[in-house]
């Protein structure tokens, strides 16, 4: 195994561009090195992208909206009080990863490429319509989070690519988000079920609402049934029972060591109902 | 396979390695450098045994490479006694009986300490999040709970 | 009993001084079992069978063998043939012969320069399997159509006809079980499952061995007991126990697992064939929850009458458990005894089967099989009092089983403290504690033996009158303060005084292991002893210093005295002045015991726990946890409450969460932590422990084995709370959200 501490992200796509044996990009490592040890993936080369300058910055863009660097852990992204604020959701959905010390290394970027359908920050992205920026061989591109999970385990990113930064979008007024996860501990467990809700709202009723489900599907997945379910609403009793069943409809999961398909779909749906009352609160200034 | 050369400081003290480049951190620390003081329960981050604080953040050493260290500084259990003067959380640990068997101490020490460090008044709730991560079989963590905030409470008083 | 009267006339035992290792604990300086090195080390990795069941047709290592560094390959051709019973089982399971037995058997190791090259070594040892039918449930393995997993196992017990699976049958009882029936005015029956667990020390296994042409070698090694690692790696190796010499490590948990052998014979067979260069061997995680010794799944009925007033009239269990792919390691033989040992119960049969499966070799798990027969016994038990509307503790008091009981396994009882623990419980706070809505509370009771077993200890004064004791028992939780203060009570000197040392096999005589609750107990009795003669020897040298008769000298306080007026007035002389002296007058003064301790102390626990099931998601939150056990005598007090709540903590986990999951394909499914879920910090509350203290009349201190009762109760007091909190009854375990969720819909 070969490790390269590269300066600049066209330096990773060269190498990772030239190189001929299985290649990975290293952020938090979080991953990469349990895959490692497990065996499952005995990289050639590792190209480790934590020395790119501009990296583990966060920047609020002139519209209001947020840049992420792909080198960012969730310690750095839950210390920075003002994007908190804004995107809540998002952010506790990274929070969620692992302990204390894998969020000392845990990216939002590497939770999204390791194309985990069960990744808990991948859902609060796509709800907050989150994008990315990618280099490639065949130069830079813009694209959603929501169209980078391909199946469990790939993403849709091209040979070479590296994503260098996330993007999201201006918070804007009355808006709110929130993630919720199932795991049968309190922590240290993969999510059985994750469900993000972020939602705009115009006095009482909701104007915009997005809903991702995590866990219950071969990608996390965005379900527009369950976001336009609460749409005009005022989160009544029948805007969040057809978001339940929005919610359960969308589930095609399997059963596995982690739970069975009934009991996904199931929670699925009772926590697409909380995690909706959360964002609904935070959008009224209710919550933090 | 080459090795690569990687100077850094542990524990206040200057220190350089060869490491095949597949090593983790937990590897070099153990055994090339001799500090077994951090243990491996996992390999796999999820007992917190072999915790260590890399530029001052708490991470699990068996989840970096021990070529990702170049430059960085690493706190280890051997560093946490000062002048031969325990760290009052290693004190309260030993009063409290807050270890049994021991092997998941020194990860629950490093992972405590750097909790203080930004919290010093924790709650039990506080605690026992921050310390998920740290695998304990033997205690039920109930005394190790306890021991760290009696430890910061001393600390609070002693500040 | 009021504990202070207990604890009056002693000095020490009771109080709660500073473990001796602690120092060392904390500041990372203890070595434990992959800490030593040793020069011209190797390092070996494991090449492990990824099937369930399958024939191994070929294996090559030339590969392997051809890579720099690769210094030697074993497979079970390097090891002797013609061994019999349990160590043939023994050598089996350190490496596969013709077949593999389960996901994760060792086929061959390697040893390397180093742990990296040793690795990719055993990636390229290539191994040819004929896939075999597999089976790994307790209850589709006795089934007409199980795969046979090997023929000719069962011994003369088991009934005609039972498919060959089946290898061990117990029965026993006492009473008539028919008239208790009909005796009683409520007979309930229930079928209960528990899966396999693991014990979960944090510290995988790991050993550096070297053993030379001539069969001479040495072993480092994390073990509860260095004298069974020396027996049973010499007989896999056919070398001679003598020349071995094992000296154990600090231990990182071993709770049962670490008294039996796994990969350590793999260790010395690669030194041997590297020309006796050292080679150390440390285990995965994933090779630990693959490959080492989990506890039996076990498959239940149980069946109980029981009056309107609680009295029960008659018990009855039929219990089916799996200890791997091996015959005598399921723990049937002490769950059956289990059962119903908390309680006098005049009409009782028990039988049991003992049946292979595709999986690894059991070892013992804290108070092995307790906990799936408490699981049974004590839900039946709550359900019964439920239907009766009586209250479960009253219940238990007033059919538990006292000094002068017939006990369920034979025995009659000596002094024991379940009444005493049952009124502890009752009285305590946390009984009357308010639960709110989806919260429910559980209450269970358990028991455990206590164990004597081979035990040698050696006590040596110092020309300073300080003392150092060997003992073989390595210390698992703090059994060397314990021992310290008992010996430093009997000496009459200070606890700081004393230094109790874990010895290597060449120290003292055979061992057995830290198990069964035996550590504090029975290398504690011994060491006390050691003392009592050490005390002689110090009075007979007093005696001769002052030209009086042995007899005429007494001990207090640390020192040798004239006893009473008669004896003769001298001023009196300290085991400093003694020691000082000892080189003129008859050379070291030491004191030393061997025995097989009798006089065990059974020990009994009740656990209360309140649990908040979330009725959307079926996920259980441990609120409020209370452990009452009775001690004996707690000799250090902090480390008997570290017990409790230990085995509380495993037993929660048993219940909420852990369990081995197989797939169809017959291979291990979580393999990591992540996935075999033990509780973390977030996940348990505070335990809050009563130590009840009936001393135990066969101990100089009182004490009984504390370490494995606790986690008797645990698996059903949570049950229990789990269906009063949300009218789910679950009679499998674990009661993950999935099945508990389930459970609540069926129910509404
Ligand atoms: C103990 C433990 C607990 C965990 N718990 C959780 C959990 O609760 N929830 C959860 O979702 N995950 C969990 N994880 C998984 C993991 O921590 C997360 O997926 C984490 O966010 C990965 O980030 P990383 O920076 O460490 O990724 P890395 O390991 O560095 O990389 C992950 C993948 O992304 C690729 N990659 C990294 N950076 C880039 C880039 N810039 N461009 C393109 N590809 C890139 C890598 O090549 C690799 O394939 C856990 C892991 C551990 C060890
Ligand atoms: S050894 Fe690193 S977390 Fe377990
Ligand atoms: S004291 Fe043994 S694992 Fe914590």
């Amino acid at each position: 195994m070969r490790y390269h501490a590269v300066g600049s992200f066209d330096e990773a796509v060269r190498i990772s561009a030239s190189a001929t044996g299985v290649t990975r990009f290293l952020a938090g490592g979080t991953d990469v090195l349990v895959q490692l040890r497990a065996g499952i993936v005995q990289p050639d080369d590792i190209i480790d992208i934590k020395h790119v300058p501009g990296v583990k910055d966060i920047t609020r863009r002139a519209d209001g909206g947020w840049d992420i660097g792909a080198a960012v852990s969730g310690v750095e992204l839950g210390a920075h009080a003002a994007l908190c604020r804004d995107w809540p959701g998002v952010v506790e959905g990274m929070r969620l990863v692992g302990s204390t010390q894998v969020q000392g290394r845990a990216t939002l970027t590497g939770n999204l490429c390791n194309g985990s359908p069960a990744a808990d920050s991948v859902p609060g992205l796509m709800a907050a319509g989150a994008t990315v920026s990618v280099t490639g061989p065949e130069g830079a591109r813009v694209m959603a989070v929501a169209d980078i999970p391909k199946s469990p385990g790939k993403t849709n990113l091209k040979p070479g690519e590296v994503i260098t930064r996330v993007h999201l979008p201006p918070r804007g007024a009355n808006g709110g988000d929130s993630y919720l996860r199932f795991i049968p501990r309190t922590e240290m467990d993969i999510a059985v079920v994750g469900c993000a809700v972020n939602l705009r709202i115009d006095g009482d009723t909701i104007t915009e609402a997005t809903v991702a489900l995590g866990a219950v599907a071969p990608t996390v997945m965005l379900v527009p049934a369950a976001g336009a379910a609460l749409v005009g609403s005022t989160l009544d009793d029948a805007a969040l029972d057809a978001l339940v069943i929005a919610a359960r409809a969308a589930c095609r999961p399997i059963s596995d060591k982690r739970g069975t398909a009934e009991f996904r779909i199931e929670v699925a749906g009772v926590l697409a109902r909380r995690a909706a009352s959360i964002a609904y609160a935070r959008a009224k200034g209710e919550t933090a | 396979m080459s090795r690569i050369h990687i100077t850094t400081t542990v524990n206040g003290e200057a220190a350089e390695f060869l490491t095949d480049p597949r090593e983790t951190l937990l590897d070099v620390l153990r055994n090339q450098l001799g500090l077994t003081g951090s243990k491996e329960g996992c390999g796999t981050g999820d007992c917190g045994a072999c915790s260590v604080l890399l530029d001052g953040v708490l991470v699990s050493s068996c989840l970096v490479l021990g070529v990702e260290v170049q430059g960085k500084t690493v706190e280890t259990i051997e560093g946490m006694a000062t002048d031969g003067a325990l760290h009052p959380l290693q004190r309260h640990f030993i009063e409290h009986a807050a270890l049994q068997c021991g092997f998941c101490t020194p990860g629950i020490l490093v992972a405590a300490k750097a909790l203080l460090a930004q919290n010093d008044n924790p709650t039990e709730t506080e605690i026992r999040y921050w310390l998920a991560g740290n695998l304990c079989r033997c205690t039920g963590y109930d005394k190790i709970v306890r021991a760290v905030q009696d430890a910061a409470a001393e600390m609070r008083g002693a500040a | 009993m009021p504990k202070d009267e207990l604890k009056a006339g002693f000095r020490l035992v009771g109080t709660r001084p500073n473990r001796p290792d602690g120092l060392d604990k904390v500041t990372g300086r203890a070595r434990y079992g992959a800490d030593i090195v040793a020069a011209n080390m190797l390092h070996a990795a494991v090449v492990r069978s990824p099937y369930a069941h399958a024939r191994i047709k070929k294996i090559d290592a030339s590969r392997a063998l051809a890579l720099e560094g690769v210094k030697a390959v074993v497979t079970r051709a390097d090891f002797p043939t013609g061994l019999t019973g349990e160590d043939w089982n023994l050598q089996e399971n350190t490496i596969a012969g013709d077949t593999a037995l389960y996901d994760g058997h060792a086929v061959a190791a390697v040893a390397a320069t180093s742990a990296l090259v040793a690795q990719d070594a055993a990636r390229l040892i290539e191994v040819e399997y004929e896939v075999l039918p597999h089976v790994t449930d307790v209850d589709a393995a006795m089934a007409p159509d199980a795969p046979v997993i090997r023929a000719g196992n069962a011994d003369h017990s088991v009934p005609e006809g039972m498919h060959p699976n089946v290898v061990r049958y117990i029965d026993f009882g006492h009473g008539d079980i028919e008239a208790g029936f009909a005796a009683a005015d409520l007979v309930r029956e229930g079928t209960y499952k528990t899966e396999a667990t693991h014990q979960g020390y944090i510290e995988p296994h790991a050993c550096l061995g070297q053993l030379g042409a001539d069969g001479r070698g040495e072993m480092w090694v994390c073990t509860q007991g260095h004298w069974y690692i020396r027996r049973m790696c010499a007989a896999v190796l056919g070398i001679e126990a003598a020349n071995l010499r094992v000296t154990p490590s600090e231990i990182g948990g071993g709770f049962g697992g670490k008294t039996t052998i796994f990969m350590e014979p793999l260790a010395l067979a690669l030194s041997r064939k590297a020309g006796g260069r050292p080679v150390k061997l440390v285990m995965s995680r994933a090779e630990v929850l693959r490959a080492t010794g989990p506890t039996a799944s076990a498959s239940m009925d149980v069946k109980i009458g029981m009056k309107k007033d609680g009295t029960i009239t008659a018990g009855q269990v039929n219990f089916r458990m799996q200890g791997g792919a091996f015959f005598g390691m399921s723990p049937i033989a002490e769950a059956l005894p289990c059962a119903f040992a908390c309680y006098d119960i005049p009409n009782l049969m028990h039988e049991g089967y003992e049946v292979l499966a595709n999986r690894p070799k059991a070892a013992a798990y804290r108070a092995p099989g307790s906990p799936m027969a408490a699981f049974a016994v004590e839900s039946l038990l709550d359900e019964m009092c439920r239907e009766l509307s009586l209250d479960p503790l009253q219940v238990r008091l007033k059919n538990a089983a006292k000094e002068g009981t017939k006990s369920s396994y034979g025995p009659t009882y000596n002094r024991i403290g379940l009444v005493e623990t049952l009124e502890a419980t009752m009285a305590h706070p946390n009984l009357s504690a308010p639960l709110g809505p989806n919260q429910g509370r559980g209450v269970a009771a358990g028991f455990w033996f206590n164990h004597g077993g081979e035990t040698s200890v050696s006590l040596q004064i110092g020309e300073d009158g300080t003392v150092g004791v060997s003992v073989g028992t390595p210390d698992i939780g703090g059994s060397r303060a314990s021992i310290a203060l008992m010996v430093a009570e009997t000496l009459g000197i200070e606890y700081e005084a004393v230094r109790v040392n874990v010895v290597e096999t060449g120290s003292l005589g055979v061992n057995e292991p830290t198990h069964g609750s035996r550590a504090t107990f029975a290398s504690g009795k011994a060491a006390v002893e050691a003392a009592e003669s050490a005390i002689k020897q110090m009075c007979a040298r007093a005696a001769a210093e002052w030209g009086i008769d042995p007899e005429a000298v007494e001990w207090v306080d640390g020192a040798a005295r004239p006893a009473g007026e008669n004896a003769g007035k001298f001023p009196p002389l300290t085991i400093g002045e003694i020691g000082a002296k000892m080189g003129g007058t008859g050379g070291p003064i030491s004191g030393h015991h061997e025995s097989v301790p009798g006089g065990v102390g059974a020990s009994f626990g009740v656990h209360v726990v309140d649990v908040e099931v979330d009725p959307e998601t079926g996920k259980s939150t441990v609120l409020r946890y209370l452990v009452v056990q009775d001690a004996g005598r707690a000799i250090h007090p902090a480390y008997v409450e570290g017990q409790y709540q230990g085995g509380a903590a495993q037993g929660i986990g048993w219940a909420l969460n852990e369990e081995y999951i197989y797939g169809a394909d017959g291979r291990l499914q979580n393999p990591m932590f992540l996935d075999y879920r033990i509780p973390v910090a977030s996940d348990l509350p505070m335990i809050d422990t009563v130590i009840v203290e009936v001393p135990n009349p066969g101990h100089p201190y009182g004490v009984r084995g504390v370490g494995e009762t606790g986690i008797a109760p645990p698996l059903a007091a949570v049950a229990n709370a789990v269906a009063a909190a949300s009218g789910a009854r679950l009679r499998t375990l674990p009661l993950s959200p999935p099945k508990v969720l389930a459970a609540i819909k069926a129910g509404q």
